[in-house]
């Protein structure tokens, strides 16, 4: 039985477990480029006078909120091909991480651009801005900066659901790990290691972040 | 085609996802509660501790402690069923988060319940019992809903050691081909959706029925300036 944790095996895991987060770490910043836009998008959708848009819009936010992003992740990559569309698991798995943080992206850009008086609107209408300039130039620029404190906490939590990539064969971090354990026999010292590097990189990010909430709120 | 085997093994599926989401619940919201409070406790190393436990739950990915659980313990000698490694796992991970939302509530609560607390001569334990959680409780139920629904979609992860829940259920339909994939994931998509959406008005109406009689939150009677 191996009871004790080796450390020449933690060691020589380091560099393929370097290699799958930075698999990890792209996966992570490619989704969250696209959650930040296509949030911005689906915020703006829903706040359409159609109600052809905006409800569908809201079920859709709603809908990927409350289901599982593996589930999300799996309808992606098996039944996209059957479409004619052809991604590489990399691509299905930040395309997936994406869209499910868009929809929560959606609410707090949504909850942004409400923390812009309704007299900046009516002063746009006023000065016959049309709806392009009075959402580009008036609103967004007040709106997005509130954002930016929960795009970095998503990121962070986006960070932690990585590792669902492995479940549709992307070899990240964690499926560095256990493409190690299952070579080695070693499960202990690569996914004690993965914890390790998950903590060392997560909780130093979320304390970046509440200093930067601290200094937006002192600006804003 | 959609038929009977497939509707009952996704209907098995779900048997096993409601078990674990409510287990895992139960072990959440006890562990929230004990530790928002050990956040707020005057004693150093209680507080210490207990921002170890949350730091390591909030700060690591949940399919890594699954993992784990699953593999790592045994090879430490501690064998654990895979359903019970999820309970576990899911639930000190639930209670890593709603431990902050325990925590905001109680400190939320205005000082003056405290004081007057004080003033009437209450013991700790029952300022804390009589005063200031009931009163807590009501600004905790909308993110503690939340944090239910993220169980719930958490639970999708135990498929991954094994156990057979909903999306394990798709899976396995999905590789035999009894559906098309489509139908199948689509399928255990509306049944999560469908769950959620109960969760959701299960804490819409406690949130009513404990708000009545105080002076807080939705349904209450609004507060004197």
């Amino acid at each position: 039985m191996n009871l004790d944790f080796d450390l020449q095996v933690a060691w020589d895991s380091l560099p393929l477990l370097w290699k799958g987060l930075q698999v990890t770490l792209r996966a992570t910043f490619m989704g969250i480029a696209l959650a930040a836009v296509l949030g911005l998008g689906l915020a703006i959708l829903r706040r359409s006078e159609s109600r052809f848009i905006s409800w569908p819009t809201a079920w859709f936010v709603e809908f990927v909120r409350s289901t599982p992003l593996l589930v999300q992740l799996y309808v992606l990559y098996f039944t996209l091909p059957g479409f004619g569309i052809r991604l590489d698991a990399f691509t299905t798995g930040f395309i997936g991480l994406g869209v499910h943080y868009a929809a929560y992206m959606s609410e707090v850009y949504r909850a942004g651009i409400e923390s812009v008086p309704r007299g900046q609107w009516e002063a746009s209408t006023a000065l016959n801005l049309s709806p392009v300039s009075t959402w580009g130039r008036v609103v967004l620029p007040q709106a997005v900066p509130v954002v930016i404190p929960a795009l970095g906490n998503y990121l962070i939590s986006m960070f932690k659901d990585a590792p669902l990539l492995t479940a549709i064969t992307v070899v990240e971090l964690l499926g560095e790990a256990r493409a190690i354990g299952s070579r080695t026999f070693n499960y202990t010292e690569p996914i004690t290691m993965v914890g390790l590097i998950f903590l060392a990189i997560s909780i130093p990010a979320s304390i970046f972040v509440r200093q930067l909430e601290v200094r937006l709120a002192r600006r804003f | 085609m959609l038929n009977w085997t497939i509707w009952s093994a996704l209907l098995d599926g779900t048997w096993i996802t409601v078990q674990i989401t409510v287990l895992a619940a139960l072990l959440g919201t006890s562990l929230s509660i004990v530790s928002g409070l050990a956040g707020l406790s005057p004693v150093p190393p209680v507080r210490w501790v207990n921002r170890i436990y949350v730091d390591f739950f909030r700060g690591t990915s949940a399919l890594v402690q699954l993992y784990w659980m699953f593999f790592v313990l045994p090879l430490l000698g501690v064998t654990i069923s895979a359903f019970m490694s999820a309970v576990i796992v899911l639930g000190l991970n639930m209670g890593s988060y709603g431990s902050e939302v325990v925590r905001g509530a109680v400190k939320a609560v205005p000082r003056g319940q405290t004081e007057a607390s004080i003033a009437l001569n209450l013991t700790a334990l029952d300022r804390m019992r009589y005063v200031i959680f009931p009163q807590a409780v009501v600004a905790m139920l909308p993110p503690y809903g939340n944090l239910l629904i993220e169980l719930l979609k958490g639970t999708a992860l135990v498929s991954l050691i094994t156990l057979s829940d909903i999306t394990f259920e798709a899976q396995k339909l999905r590789v035999n081909g009894s559906a098309s994939t489509l139908e199948l994931l689509g399928l255990a998509l509306v049944i999560y959706f469908v769950l959620a959406q109960a969760i959701a008005a299960a804490i819409r109406v406690s949130e009513g029925a404990l708000s009545r009689d105080l002076d807080v939150g939705r349904g209450g009677a609004r507060r004197s300036t």
